[in-house]
């Protein structure tokens, strides 16, 4: 847990520095997934951000999102497969938690080692 | 009702309604009926028919001619015209009649019950007409035999109206009869005047390949034999016949003597693609750097699957399957993602749903209004196209999407085409290209180890999430079939087609493809008749179910029941109409409006919870054996062991598995 919350901490400075917030608000994973449902995000990226070949043409969010900026600028400019989010309808703080919440889910197991996957 | 209610105020001539139908002099004195209705001949022509076309006595023939007649029906004074449809309808090898009951057609179904012994065609129960079309529908893409269906003709057909869509998109045959009483004057008022239409068969004459309204019994024998004929013609279709209450209730009456026959059915060959063209694609194939081969319908069968293997090692090109059917093995080195033909120089597209969309993309992106249209290709591409669709095509309904220009165009059956196509091709190639197609193949086979370990990978994230992964909830169905001879019956509500990415799909019957018309309501219809043709040859059927899919008309699990159609159903219940839900949130994002969710999950309208439906309960209610919800991981291969067990020893079963959306 201690990675994550450390990664939560950094993902909250970035929020703060980059969304000009002045000093950076603790960004929290568990108002994070409330949001990634809110806005409708789990609908096409899954719950965990796992992506889907349909509905995310493939793009994965989690584990290992990009970089908050990157982020941010990401879903207030899309202009393609999927629909952008201004600030009106999604606060940056919403944001920052999300990709709290998103940097806080665990990498995957290495498929060969679930037996399923393996065959 | 009884024929003989007049008006009291009208009395009128009293005309038999069936003089003026069929036009003919009344003959038929009962007495000289013989219970093979009216001694019917089977015969390729009129009476006079040649010696030569005509087929050898049926079982039903002999048996008529050589066993004790049977007494006539007594109150209709002689024999029924239904039972001479009956014998019409069992020389054409129907096995199930999926239908749901209705008075239009009463005396067709007390001639197949009773004087046909309810065999050939057997009447399976059905609790809605979407059903009873929808399980023919599954049953040919399994068996590649036609079912027949009844349905009361108006609103009956209004009922199947939306399943014969569906088999007219995905290019299956239907034999589809709808009782009708045409006779305003005669039939019984009420309820089956308001059901009687002058013209039925309008209803679904865009989306069917032919249909008729035969007003007397040969009529009827000839329009049988012609819909099924023309129906199973590729491109297949489904086919409507009007039948008139009348016809089915009144004698069998002879004109002049003329006895009624039966035509013989011989099938129609299909359409193969013209000498010159085929040598050009293959001229064109033989000579390019980058063949890429698109497939959709083009495997009719498991022959089909054959030629095509055949087709793409030839060349060693990429194949894209874009699974209206199962056409090329998944694990095969060539098969390949759809971004091959970005930069493909020569596509061969066979029986393609929708060329357009295979060399161009859309993007939905709302605020532009139209979206973002671009090509996938170099402009130095070129296209060939082998479709027997072109040879079908109608007006008002627009299954044959956006237009695309191509090289060569085909208006023919690709699986019958591909034997010449293979030929012109292994002739074409140059002695001095082998080398470098042989170098094509390794380049495929690295990739296509690449994209099976990524995927696998991918398959791994949210492995162990709750709701259940899609991935997850395939693989662990996977686990249980895998030693089976399995067929994938249908795949309703999209799972990010993880069976068709992780399965070693590589029979024909592995997959059975999609509605076409995407009607929703397609899959536990299709599934369940699917299972039957399954059931028959000894295989496994398995159906991963959508919930939106499920509500549109359940009935047919009972029918499943009933009829004891093992058939493993494990739900996709991601408690939405998913596909609409994201919709709404995609305008609500581009009008720069938060979705109101109402409570639910997904915006107003589009979730399916609050209460959520207890699918398994409905399940049990209608006799399968079932489980749920199932929302732990951990908890769903045990499940799907259990079910497994249950559709082995013949029954269905069904798992409500709470998944992720995707
Ligand atoms: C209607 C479907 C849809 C919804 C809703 C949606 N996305 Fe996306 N998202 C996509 C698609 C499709 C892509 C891939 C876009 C592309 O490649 O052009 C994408 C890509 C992204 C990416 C870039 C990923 C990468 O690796 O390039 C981010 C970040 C992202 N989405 C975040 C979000 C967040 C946060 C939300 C909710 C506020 C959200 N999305 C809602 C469909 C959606």
């Amino acid at each position: 847990m201690s990675h994550q919350m450390f990664r939560v901490v950094l993902a909250a400075l970035a929020a703060g520095v980059v969304l000009g917030h002045g000093p950076a608000l603790a960004a929290d994973a568990a108002k994070g997934k409330a949001a990634f449902m809110k806005y409708g995000c789990w609908q096409c990226h899954g719950i965990e951000g796992q992506g889907s070949a349909i509905t995310s043409a493939g793009k994965v969010l989690a584990p290992d999102p990009m970089p908050l900026e990157t982020f941010v600028a990401f879903v207030r400019s899309t202009d393609r497969a999927m629909p952008p989010y201004s600030e009106k309808v999604l606060p940056n703080e919403d944001l920052a938690d999300m990709h709290a919440y998103l940097s806080a889910i665990p990498k995957p197991k290495d498929y060969k080692s679930i037996p399923l996957l393996r065959q | 009702m009884s024929r003989k209610i007049s008006s009291t105020k009208d009395s009128g001539p009293k005309v038999d309604r069936r003089k003026f139908l069929t036009g003919v002099a009344v003959a038929g004195a009962a007495g000289a009926m013989t219970p093979q209705a009216a001694n019917a001949t089977v015969a390729a022509g009129a009476a006079t028919a040649r010696v030569p076309s005509a087929l050898p006595p049926t079982a039903w023939t002999v048996a008529a001619e050589t066993g004790t007649p049977q007494k006539d029906l007594a109150r209709i004074g002689g024999v029924a015209g239904s039972d001479f449809m009956v014998d019409v309808i069992k020389t054409l090898d129907i096995k199930y009649l999926p239908s749901n009951c209705a008075s239009s057609f009463r005396g067709i179904h007390e001639s197949l019950i009773n004087y046909g012994n309810n065999k050939m065609p057997e009447f399976l129960t059905c609790t809605h007409e979407e059903s009873g079309v929808g399980m023919g529908h599954g049953y040919f893409k399994v068996t590649g035999k036609p079912l027949m269906t009844l349905c009361h003709g108006t609103v009956g057909l209004q009922h199947a109206s939306m399943a014969i869509y569906n088999a007219w998109c995905d290019r299956v045959p239907v034999i589809v009869v709808g009782g009708n009483d045409l006779d305003a004057a005669h039939r019984p008022p009420g309820v089956p005047t308001v059901h009687s239409a002058q013209d039925i068969n309008a209803l679904v004459r865009d989306f069917t390949k032919w249909d008729d309204t035969p007003v007397s019994l040969q009529h009827f024998a000839q329009s049988m034999v012609r819909a099924y004929k023309i129906s199973m013609t590729p491109p297949y279709g489904p086919v409507a016949i009007s039948l008139d209450a009348g016809l089915q209730q009144e004698p069998v009456k002879h004109h002049n003597g003329e006895k009624l026959y039966i035509p013989k059915y011989t099938p129609t060959s299909a359409p193969q693609g013209d000498t010159n063209a085929v040598r050009e694609a293959a001229r064109l194939l033989a000579g390019a750097e980058r063949p890429v081969i698109v497939v959709d319908r083009a495997a009719r069968t498991e022959n089909g699957v054959r030629l095509l293997v055949q087709l793409a090692e030839a060349l060693q090109a990429r194949v894209v399957d874009m699974g209206a059917r199962m056409n090329f093995p998944k694990n095969h080195h060539l098969s390949a993602g759809i971004a091959v033909v970005n930069n493909a120089d020569v596509i061969i597209g066979m029986e393609l749903t929708d060329f357009w969309a295979v060399v161009n993309s859309f993007i939905d992106n709302g605020d532009h209004g139209i979206g973002i249209n671009q090509t996938k290709i170099k402009p130095e591409t070129k296209l060939i196209s082998i479709n027997s669709v072109d040879l079908n095509t109608k007006a008002n309904y627009q299954d044959f999407q956006r237009f695309q220009a191509v090289d060569v165009a085909m208006a023919a059956d690709a699986e019958t085409t591909l034997p010449s196509l293979i030929e012109a091709v292994k002739s074409a190639i140059q002695n001095d290209r082998k080398a470098a197609i042989a170098k094509r193949g390794e380049a495929a086979k690295k990739a296509h180890t690449e994209v099976r370990e990524r995927t696998r990978q991918a398959a791994a994230l949210a492995w162990d999430a709750s709701p259940i992964s899609t991935a997850r909830m395939s693989m662990e169905i996977w686990g249980h079939i895998k030693d089976l001879d399995w067929s994938l019956v249908a795949q309703t509500g999209n799972v990010s087609n993880w069976p068709h990415r992780l399965w070693p799909m590589e029979k024909h019957h592995h997959w059975l493809g999609h509605s076409g018309g995407y009607g929703v309501g397609y899959g536990i219809a299709a599934a369940v008749g699917a299972a039957l043709a399954n059931r028959d040859l000894g295989r496994f059927s398995v159906n991963i179910q959508g919930d939106g899919d499920l509500m549109y008309a359940p009935g047919v699990m009972w029918t499943a029941a009933k009829h004891k159609i093992p058939l493993l159903t494990v739900m996709h219940n991601n408690r939405g109409y998913h596909q609409e839900l994201m919709h709404v949130q995609r305008l609500s994002s581009f009008r720069n409006r938060v979705a109101s969710l109402g409570g639910d999950i997904g915006p107003i309208g589009t979730s399916i919870m609050n209460p959520d439906i207890e699918y398994h309960k409905l399940a049990e209610s209608m006799g399968w054996w079932a489980k749920g919800p199932i929302t732990d991981p951990e908890k769903l291969g045990p499940a799907i062991r259990e079910a497994v067990a249950v559709v082995k020893s013949g029954q269905p079963a069904l798992l409500n598995v709470w998944t992720q959306p995707r």
